[in-house]
C-alpha cells in the first residue's frame, strides 16, 4: 500500500472557529442526521457493519456486530455511552478531536442512538480537560438549539437527549463497565462478565458503548457510504484512523491515514527521529501494548497486523523513544501508574502492580539482581488472564516485551549498580542550556 | 443502656496501647469542622436540582454534585459530603467512598492553582521528571504541597492526552504545552505574582475553586477562547496539504 494521508475527521480542524455549529454545517455538517432519519434503524446497523468499522477504542471490536447485540423489541431503554475517557498512556486523538470538531461526535451520537434505539445518550469525558469539556457542552447546547437534540428531530419522531458526563480522574474509567459503574454513581471498578452491557449495561439496560472516534467516523460512513470508507485501510480492517506520533520524533502529532500503515511510511513522511538519534523502542498502540523495536518499523498498523508479532494495534498511540532512553526507567514509570491506577478490586492486579514498582526500584537503585528479572516474569505470569479486566493484562506489556528485547539493559543495572542512562540526554531541552 | 459487648476487657495497662490520633475529619462531629455556608448549600441544592434532571436515577448526579460542592469550599469538605448525601438519600459513608476514588475531588484545601506536571513516562524522559524535581525546589513544597501564599498546589499527574505537546504540565486542567524547566518557573512565579499566563490551548485561568463549576457540566462563558487546534494537533492535516493529498471523494450514492 503507499501511504497516503486521508484527512476526515481531522480536515476542519485548522479551520477558524472550527468547533462552531456553523463552521460544521459549512462543511456539510449534520447531513448525514438527516439521511439517516429517514432510514430504518436496521439498515442503519447493517450499513456499519458492511462498512467494516471496526472499534477505534483499542479492541477493535466490529461497530455494526456490537450494535446488533441490542435486542429489539425488549421493552427496556436503551442506551449509547460515548467512551471519551481518553487516559491511555500516549493516546491523544479524542481530546484534540472535541476541542476541535466536537460536532461530528454529537452528530455519531444522534445517528448512532437512532439506530440502536436510544433515546438517551452519555459522553463520559474524562475530567482533566477542561477547555475540551467547554467546547463539549457547547455543541451539545448548539445542537439542542438546533433541534437536533431533542423531542421529534427534524420532524421524523425521534427523541433523544444527550448528557455530557465528567469524570474525575480515574484511568480505570475508560474500561467500559467501571465507566458504567462511575456513570451510576458508584467507585470506578469494572463488573464481573457476563452479563455483558449490550444485555445489561447502564442501569441494567441494553447499552453500547463505543469510543470517541468509532463514534464520529460513522456520520462520514452514512455520507459516503460502505464502499467509499472500504476504500481506505485494508480488507479486515477498513477506514481511515487517527495515528498519534509523539517521543523523540522530527514532527509529533495526529496523523489521520488509512489502517495497515507502517511507522516506517509514517516516519519517512514526518522527517523521522529527532536529529542525530535513532529509534530504540516504541508502543503500537499505548503503554498497554507490548513494545515495539526498529525491527517492527514495515508491521502494518491495522488489527491485525501487530498481534502476528505479539503486539497490539491499541490506540494507534505511536509513542517513540530513541538510544538515549533507558528502557528500565520508562517501563518502571509506566509500572507506577498501573499501580496507581489499579482500582484495587482484584488481587492479581492490585498486588502484582505493587510488587512490579518494587522491584524497579530496586534495578534503578542497582541492588537488585538476576532473580528479580526471574520474579518479574513470574509475577507477570500470575498477572496476565488472571486479572479482572485488562488493565492487569496491560500492565504486564511493557515489562515482558521489554525484558523479551532489552533483557541486557535490566542486568547492566544490577552489574553497573544503578542506571548507565544519562536522564539529561533524552529531554527534548538537552544541550539547549548546556 | 444495656452494657456494649464490644467494651474493650480489662486492659492490662493502658500505658502498653499506641496512642492513636483521630482524624478530626473523620467521625460523625466531622462536619461541623468546615460548615458550607447557607447560601453555599442553597447554590448546591438549586444547581444540584437541574444536575439531577439530567439522569434517569439521581444517583448518577454523585459526581457533577461533588463539583458543585467542591466549587463552594475549594475542596470536598465533610460538611459538602453530608449535603451530597442528604441530596441523593444515601449515607455519608457511600458518598465519601465515591468522593475518595476519585484524584480530582481534593480532600484538603487547594491553591488558587492546581499545577501539575506530566511525569508519565513520555513526559517524564522528554523533561517531565526534571520540571517537577525543578519546581519542587523552586517552590519550596513536595507533591500535593500548597505554597504558604495558597496560590499553588504542586502534583505530578498522569498522562493528559497531549503526547505530541510533551513535557505538559497543566494549570487548573488548563494545557501548557511544551514546557521547559525555565518556563514552568516562570510560570508559577507569574501565577503566584497575580498574574497568570494564557494557556497555550485554552481559556483565561480561573482559580481551581472556580473551575469545579465546569466540571458539574454548566458552561463558563469562556469557550471561544483560545485556538481550534494547537500545532501538534495539525500536523497531520498541514502534511496532507503540502504532498497534496485528501481522503477519497465521496461518491453521489446514499449512504446504503
Amino acid at each position: 500500500m503507499t501511504f497516503n494521508l486521508t484527512p476526515v475527521l481531522t480536515a476542519s480542524w485548522g479551520s477558524d472557529q472550527s468547533w462552531t455549529l456553523g463552521a460544521y454545517e459549512r462543511t456539510g455538517g449534520y447531513q448525514a442526521l438527516r439521511q439517516a432519519l429517514d432510514m430504518e434503524p436496521d439498515a442503519l446497523i447493517q450499513l456499519v457493519k458492511d462498512s467494516g468499522l471496526r472499534g477505534r477504542g483499542g479492541a477493535g471490536f466490529p461497530t455494526g456486530m456490537k450494535w446488533g447485540f441490542i435486542p429489539q423489541g425488549d421493552g427496556k431503554p436503551h442506551y449509547l455511552v460515548v467512551n471519551a475517557d481518553e487516559s491511555e498512556p500516549g493516546t491523544c486523538k479524542d481530546i484534540p478531536l472535541l476541542m476541535a470538531n466536537p460536532h461530528v461526535l454529537v452528530e455519531g451520537v444522534l445517528i448512532s442512538a437512532y439506530a440502536i434505539r436510544a433515546n438517551h445518550a452519555f459522553i463520559y469525558v474524562r475530567g482533566e480537560v477542561l477547555h475540551v469539556i467547554r467546547r463539549l457542552l457547547n455543541a451539545v447546547e448548539e445542537a439542542k438549539a438546533a433541534g437536533y437534540v431533542g423531542n421529534n428531530v427534524l420532524g421524523k419522531g425521534f427523541d433523544v437527549d444527550v448528557t455530557v458526563h465528567i469524570g474525575a480522574g480515574a484511568y480505570i474509567c475508560g474500561e467500559e463497565t467501571a465507566l458504567l459503574e462511575s456513570l451510576e454513581g458508584f467507585r470506578g471498578q469494572p463488573r464481573l462478565r457476563p452479563p455483558f452491557p449490550a444485555v445489561e449495561g447502564l442501569y441494567a439496560c441494553p447499552t453500547v458503548i463505543n469510543n470517541v472516534e468509532t463514534i464520529s467516523s460513522v456520520p462520514a460512513i452514512v455520507r459516503g457510504g460502505a464502499q467509499w470508507f472500504r476504500s481506505m485501510g485494508t480488507e479486515k480492517s477498513p477506514g481511515f484512523k487517527i495515528f498519534s506520533l509523539s517521543g523523540h520524533v522530527a514532527r509529533p502529532g495526529q496523523y489521520e491515514a488509512p489502517l495497515g500503515i507502517t511507522l516506517r511510511e509514517l516516519l519517512d513522511a514526518t522527517g523521522g527521529m529527532r536529529g542525530g538519534h535513532e529509534l530504540k523502542f516504541w508502543t503500537p498502540g499505548g503503554s498497554s501494548t507490548p513494545l515495539f523495536t526498529a525491527e517492527h518499523l514495515d508491521v502494518p498498523l491495522d488489527f491485525e497486523g501487530p498481534p502476528q508479532h505479539g503486539s497490539m494495534l491499541g490506540t494507534t498511540a505511536l509513542q517513540l523513544f530513541d538510544e538515549t532512553t533507558c528502557v528500565v526507567r520508562a517501563v518502571k514509570r509506566w509500572c507506577e501508574f498501573y499501580a496507581h491506577e489499579s482500582c484495587g478490586k482484584c488481587t492479581p492486579c492490585r498486588e502484582g502492580t505493587f510488587w512490579y514498582v518494587q522491584i524497579y526500584e530496586r534495578l534503578e537503585n542497582g541492588t537488585a539482581t538476576e532473580e528479580d528479572i526471574t520474579t518479574l516474569l513470574d509475577l507477570s505470569d500470575n498477572i496476565l488472564g488472571r486479572a479482572f479486566c485488562a488493565l492487569g493484562d496491560g500492565a504486564t506489556s511493557p515489562v515482558t516485551s521489554s525484558i523479551q528485547f532489552f533483557r541486557d539493559e535490566y542486568v547492566a543495572h544490577f552489574e553497573q549498580g544503578g542506571c548507565p542512562f544519562d536522564p539529561v540526554a533524552s529531554t527534548v531541552f538537552a544541550g539547549a542550556n548546556a | 443502656m444495656t452494657a456494649d459487648p464490644r467494651v474493650p476487657r480489662q486492659q492490662a495497662s493502658s500505658a502498653d496501647l499506641p496512642t492513636v490520633t483521630l482524624d478530626p475529619r473523620l467521625g460523625p462531629g466531622a462536619a461541623a469542622i468546615d460548615p458550607l455556608s447557607d447560601d453555599a448549600k442553597q447554590r448546591v441544592r438549586e444547581l444540584g436540582a437541574q444536575v439531577m434532571a439530567r439522569y434517569p436515577r439521581s444517583r448518577s448526579a454523585m459526581m457533577p454534585l461533588l463539583y458543585l460542592v467542591q466549587a463552594e469550599q475549594g475542596y470536598v469538605s465533610p460538611d459538602g459530603i453530608k449535603l451530597v448525601a442528604e441530596m441523593l438519600g444515601l449515607t455519608t459513608a457511600e458518598v465519601a467512598a465515591v468522593s475518595t476514588f476519585y484524584t480530582m475531588y481534593k480532600r484538603r484545601p487547594c491553591g488558587d492553582y492546581a499545577v501539575g506536571v506530566c511525569t508519565n513516562t513520555l513526559c517524564a524522559i522528554l523533561g517531565g521528571d526534571a520540571i517537577f524535581e525543578a519546581l519542587k525546589e523552586h517552590l519550596g513544597v513536595g507533591n500535593n504541597g500548597t505554597t504558604a501564599d495558597g496560590k499553588v498546589t504542586l502534583e505530578h499527574i498522569e498522562c493528559n492526552a497531549a503526547c505530541d505537546y510533551a513535557p505538559v504540565m497543566m494549570v487548573n486542567w488548563e494545557f501548557f504545552d511544551n514546557q521547559t524547566v525555565e518556563s514552568a518557573k516562570d510560570l508559577v512565579d507569574q501565577l503566584r505574582a497575580g498574574n497568570p499566563p494564557i494557556p497555550t490551548r485554552g481559556a483565561a485561568l480561573r482559580t481551581h475553586t472556580e473551575t469545579s463549576r465546569v466540571l458539574a457540566g454548566f458552561a463558563d462563558g469562556a469557550v471561544g477562547q483560545g485556538p481550534s487546534a494547537g500545532p501538534a494537533s495539525l500536523a497531520g492535516v498541514e502534511l496532507a496539504k503540502d504532498r497534496n493529498e485528501t481522503a477519497p471523494a465521496m461518491g453521489q450514492e446514499a449512504g446504503s
